[in-house]
């Protein structure tokens, strides 16, 4: 999981150039179960941080998931709308969610890394 | 466990196709003359296709469903302590009053000359509620109770639009039902929950943060989803009119006050109440509802039509703007015709079987039974409140954390041993909650036969049989089904291969 | 009281063990000031003998559409419900069964849903149905709800045709934005096409509309679509579907109906059942329940309810709607009428209404002053009478006739329509039934 930045929200994001790749932690996953459907954003939309980017429906709970930096929508995972399971399976890989050409590359840098994010899950234990 | 049969039936209970598995050609349940066919005025229309319906004939349509009937549970097979639900006994008087010919065989369009009885009853419906709730009318055509929670707010928001006040937000405690915050956002409002507090009410604290000019009501429910009467409401009243709000009341609980205490003085401006609750018209398998709402004076002025009014020529119906006498200013129609008739009418013989005397008594009883339920298991189960409780118990799953089951295991080893689940994972304020409501039709005997069933599931968890409860149910029609599955790949109809 | 099964020596029992000394003890958190020492001021509880009493006094002060010649429509039917039906659903495992939220033990529920959705597609010609919603017109807003976050457009063109009831249940319950509603006339096509643009979220057209006239949508399906716009097609008589070609054959999208006229009687207009169906593709945006197949543990095929999270009990401020309960005994009386009808069945019922129809249509033209002015219907028609039609229907009442429904009932504000009249006939329409309307008009008209 190196290599990754993630919010208090339970999203990750990994950076490559300008494009950011971002999915939903383990943890996001394990919490909400079965995961059975994922209602992607379209490409070319302009999002800001912390707005919505993406939901997803496991057969007891729906949840949002919120764009950790702004940018431009330049590619989504359409493998999720038929397999939704990806998620569960790997979350930090084939489950990634949307590429973000970012406004502010350097604004990766402020969200959580891998040590502060392990702290903020304990006081979820 | 089931054994194997070679006919696939287990005893009385039956493995049954579905309707479009037994069809055959030729075969029908009904015996119609054939049409002459001589003219037609279509328009060149007729359908061509088939449309696809099995035939079959009326043995194998009574067969079919009594067996479909037998695979399900329901209050007159057993005890059946859903929270907030209130699944009370449904008196089969009800059914028969609303089945006489000079009410089911009424058609809503005819003239108010010849439906006078039939007003009469809205008439007298509404009459009683306006005295249990002490409010000053009542609309009664929402078709359930989500509707009726969406006609509170829509007097409310066009009581504000009236004085050029129209506000953004709704307050609404976070142990609220889904369909409060649902409803409020439908209309437009920003919905910002309340927190509770330690005692299981809303935190008042919190409540009078978060109130300014630009709340139009705070949507509360008395007694509360934890099963607990808002005992601060008085103030909660005060604090919300003061700021030129409303309170608005959703009455899905007052099975355990009716009677006892009238809304209005609490100083709720307005409370839908189902009738499918409280006063016991039947569930049906998830319906249909009724959900009357009683307003307050101020609020009365924007009711949606259609209404009822008295004049010389006797009842009837004010349905649109033409002809509504003057002042009224309704909101607009929340569905066809006039309302839930059919359940009015089971409401009223429910009304007048009990009189006021036996109302009062109901909701003791109601009462009574559920704090039987709290003091006798709240050393076996943990219990986030302490008692007293209202109409219903609130548990948390601490025990079954602790031994390592969930809520919902023990909810399906409840199953097994023949009782409906209580409401499980509501409310959300509380962890794996199990909300039991016994209602005031349960008799101790049938309490005590539950409780000594509870205690002995938790002995037998204590005891570590955990694949007791994870493999539960195994005597029921049917184990756990895989809703994964269904969400996944979602099969909503019968496809013939042809 | 027959209802409370608790004894005063129960009650007694119960306090000691909750550890108090009166009920009035567990009302302590209620308010002094706001607890009811007395009963309120309502008569004491009575025995069946005398609730019936009171109640079959009131039933008698009506003069019921079954009980007098009726041709009585306009959105619900009177129709025959077989024996059978009524029963059934009196079965207490179906009437006192709540919502099935534990599959296990509600098979019996679920199954009849996955059965409702399936005959609901067929008779609508869709691809998938919901487990109903709680009438026609609520069905009909919700439908135009659901085209709106479909297209993510606002614009909703709503036909003249479409029942008042139903117009003004979609004003009230579709918040916002443009809505547009023509007036009723005999139409073309032509107006309402002009007015589909690239704003237009859905265009709601009734078949057969409020007047009884039918007629082919597919010149609109076609409009609709080259815009990007989503057809709904209204039905208000179910029954309908089985004579003239289904709105999913004409191209709807979405289609809102009253399923009243299977298994359902008038009961004073409620409770109905709404129907919903539309392209499987939008199934998603789909309001109210839905039932889905699966296998349990054991590999045994079973149903849930599923998609839940569209709606309110989980998605909460962001639910597809506030809808909680669906009108579920009424979709099961409406399943078992049309099991018993089958193919057969249905398409002949279908006939004898509006072969019975185009009967009193023929006998009504030969009356002077009388014109049937709708050319092509099913079980209903308007007629343009000499005189108020108002007056005509209250003095045939009068006379204990139900000879059907003034336009102005339901169009007060309407001076154009003030002698027409609305004359629906079905399958329990008699010969006899016909004469006594013919000799009551002839009596009451000038």
């Amino acid at each position: 999981m190196s290599g990754l930045r993630y919010t208090k929200d339970h999203e990750w994001a990994r950076l490559d150039g300008e494009v950011a790749t971002v999915g939903i932690t383990d943890y996001a996953q394990e919490q909400l179960g079965d995961i059975v459907f994922i209602e992607l954003p379209t490409l070319g939309k302009t999002i800001h941080q912390g707005e919505e980017a993406a939901v997803i429906e496991s057969v007891k709970a729906a949840s949002e998931v919120y764009a950790p930096l702004a940018g431009e929508i330049v590619e989504i995972n359409e493998k999720l709308q038929s397999e939704p399971a990806l998620v569960n399976a790997d979350p930090t890989g084939k489950g990634w969610f949307l590429k973000l050409k970012l406004t502010d590359p350097s604004a990766y840098d402020s969200l959580m890394d891998e040590a502060s994010y392990r702290a903020h899950l304990k006081e979820y234990a | 466990m089931m054994g194997k049969t070679t006919s696939g039936h287990n005893g009385l209970d039956f493995e049954e196709p579905l309707l479009f598995e037994q069809g055959a050609k030729g075969r029908s349940g009904v015996d119609l003359p054939r049409p002459h066919a001589k003219k037609n005025r279509l328009g060149g229309l007729e359908r061509k296709e088939e449309i696809g319906f099995p035939g079959l004939s009326e043995p194998q349509v009574i067969r079919h469903f009594t067996r479909l009937s037998q695979k399900n549970f329901s209050i007159d097979t057993g005890f059946y302590p859903l929270g907030s639900c209130t699944m009370k006994h449904n008196p089969r008087l009800n059914e028969k009053m609303a089945r006489l010919s000079g009410f089911a065989s009424l058609h809503p369009l005819q003239p108010f000359t010849t439906a006078q009885g039939a007003l009469e009853v809205i008439d007298w419906v509404a009459a009683w509620l306006k005295t249990l709730t002490g409010l000053h009318a009542i609309a009664m055509s929402p078709a359930a109770g989500a509707q009726g929670e969406l006609c509170g707010m829509m007097t409310i928001r066009a009581a504000l639009a009236e004085r050029d006040d129209a506000r953004a937000r709704i307050l609404v405690p976070e142990s609220a039902h889904g369909t409060n915050p649902a409803t409020a956002a439908s209309l437009g409002y920003r919905v910002d929950p309340v927190p509770g507090d330690v005692r299981g009410r809303m935190d008042l604290k919190a409540f009078r943060s978060k109130l300014g000019d630009d709340v139009a009501a705070v949507m509360l429910t008395n007694p509360n989803t934890c099963g607990l009467f808002e005992n601060e409401i008085l103030e909660i009243a005060r604090a919300i009119h003061d700021v030129g709000g409303f309170l608005y009341a959703d009455g899905a609980n007052f099975n355990a006050i009716v009677g006892r205490v009238r809304p209005a003085d609490l100083g709720i401006d307005c409370m839908h109440i189902n009738l499918h609750k409280t006063f016991s018209t039947p569930h049906g398998g998830g319906g249909p509802g009724s959900g009357p709402v009683a307003l307050s004076e101020d609020l009365s002025a924007f009711a949606p039509y259609p209404f009822l009014v008295h004049d010389d020529a006797g009842l009837r119906l004010i349905e649109g703007d033409v002809d509504a006498p003057a002042g009224t200013k309704a909101f607009g129609r929340l569905k066809g015709f006039h309302g839930q008739m059919g359940m009015f009418i089971r409401a009223l013989t429910y009304m007048l079987s009990h009189g006021g005397d036996g109302l009062r008594q109901v909701a003791e009883d109601a009462v009574l039974n559920a704090n039987y339920l709290l003091a006798t298991l709240k050393n076996e189960l943990s219990a986030p409140y302490p008692g007293p409780c209202m109409h219903e118990a609130l548990f948390d799953d601490a025990v079954f954390r602790k031994y390592g089951i969930t809520t919902l295991d023990f909810a399906k080893a409840l199953i097994d041993e023949g009782f409906h689940p209580m409401t499980i994972y509501f409310p959300l304020v509380v962890h794996g909650a199990l909300l039991m409501e016994p209602t005031e039709c349960e008799s101790r005997e049938g309490l005590d036969h539950f409780i000594a069933t509870v205690k002995a599931l938790v002995a037998r968890l204590k005891a570590g049989q955990l694949t007791h409860f994870q493999e539960a149910p195994r005597l029921a029609p049917r184990r756990r089904l895989d809703e994964t599955k269904a969400a996944r790949n979602p099969v909503l109809r019968w496809r013939s291969n042809a | 009281m027959r209802y409370l099964p608790l004894t005063a020596e129960d009650r007694q029992k119960m306090l000691e063990a909750i550890g108090v000394n009166s009920v009035d003890d567990l009302f302590v958190d209620v308010p002094k000031q706001a607890r009811l020492l007395d009963s309120l001021d309502l008569p004491d509880h009575l025995g069946e003998i005398e609730v019936e009493r009171i109640l079959s006094g009131l039933a008698s002060k009506n003069i019921d559409a079954g009980s007098v010649p009726s041709f009585l429509g306009a959105g619900l039917y009177r129709h025959f419900v077989p024996a059978a039906v009524d029963h059934l659903i009196q079965r207490g495992e179906f009437l006192t069964a709540y919502t099935p939220y534990q599959p296990e033990i509600s098979q019996g529920t679920l199954q009849t849903l996955f059965e409702f959705q399936t005959q609901v597609a067929l008779l609508t010609g869709m691809e998938v149905a919901n487990a109903s919603m709680y009438d026609g017109a609520t069905a009909t807003a919700e439908a135009i709800l659901m085209a709106r976050r479909v297209t993510r457009r606002d614009h909703v063109l709503i036909s003249g045709g479409l029942h008042p009831h139903y117009r003004d249940v979609a004003r009230t319950l579709v918040l916002g934005g443009d809505i547009e509603t023509l007036p009723l006339k005999v139409e073309g096509d032509e107006e309402l096409v002009s007015k589909i643009s690239p704003k237009t979220a859905c265009v709601v057209v009734q078949n057969p509309d409020f007047s009884g006239n039918i007629k082919d949508l597919s010149g609109i399906s076609v409009a609709c679509e080259a815009k990007g716009a989503l057809l709904i097609v209204v039905v208000t008589e179910a029954l309908s579907l089985g004579a003239i070609k289904s709105p999913g054959e004409m191209g709807a999208d979405i289609v809102a109906a009253e399923g009243q006229s299977f298994g359902n009687a008038l009961n004073f207009g409620g409770p109905t059942v709404g129907l919903l169906a539309s392209r499987e593709r939008f199934v998603r945006q789909m309001p109210g329940r839905l039932c889905g197949e699966t296998m349990d543990v054991d590999g045994r095929r079973g149903w849930v309810l599923t998609l839940s999270t569209r709606e309110q009990h989980i998605r909460r401020e962001k639910a597809t709607s506030n809808i909680c309960t669906n009108s579920g005994l009424c979709a099961l009386a409406f399943s078992i009428h049309a099991a018993l009808l089958g193919e057969d069945g249905l398409r002949r019922l279908a006939l004898i209404n509006h072969e019975k129809a185009v009967l009193l249509s023929e006998k009504l033209e030969k009356l002077p002053g009388v014109d049937v002015i709708t050319q092509a219907f099913f079980n209903e028609f308007t007629v343009h009478l000499p005189v108020a039609a108002a007056e005509v229907v209250e003095r045939s009442a009068e006379r204990r006739l139900l000879v059907g429904v003034p336009l102005s009932r339901l169009y007060p504000e309407k001076n154009e329509f003030k002698n027409h009249l609305l004359v629906a006939v079905t399958e329990l329409t008699e010969d006899d039934d016909m004469e006594a309307l013919l000799a009551c008009l002839k009596e009451v008209l000038p």
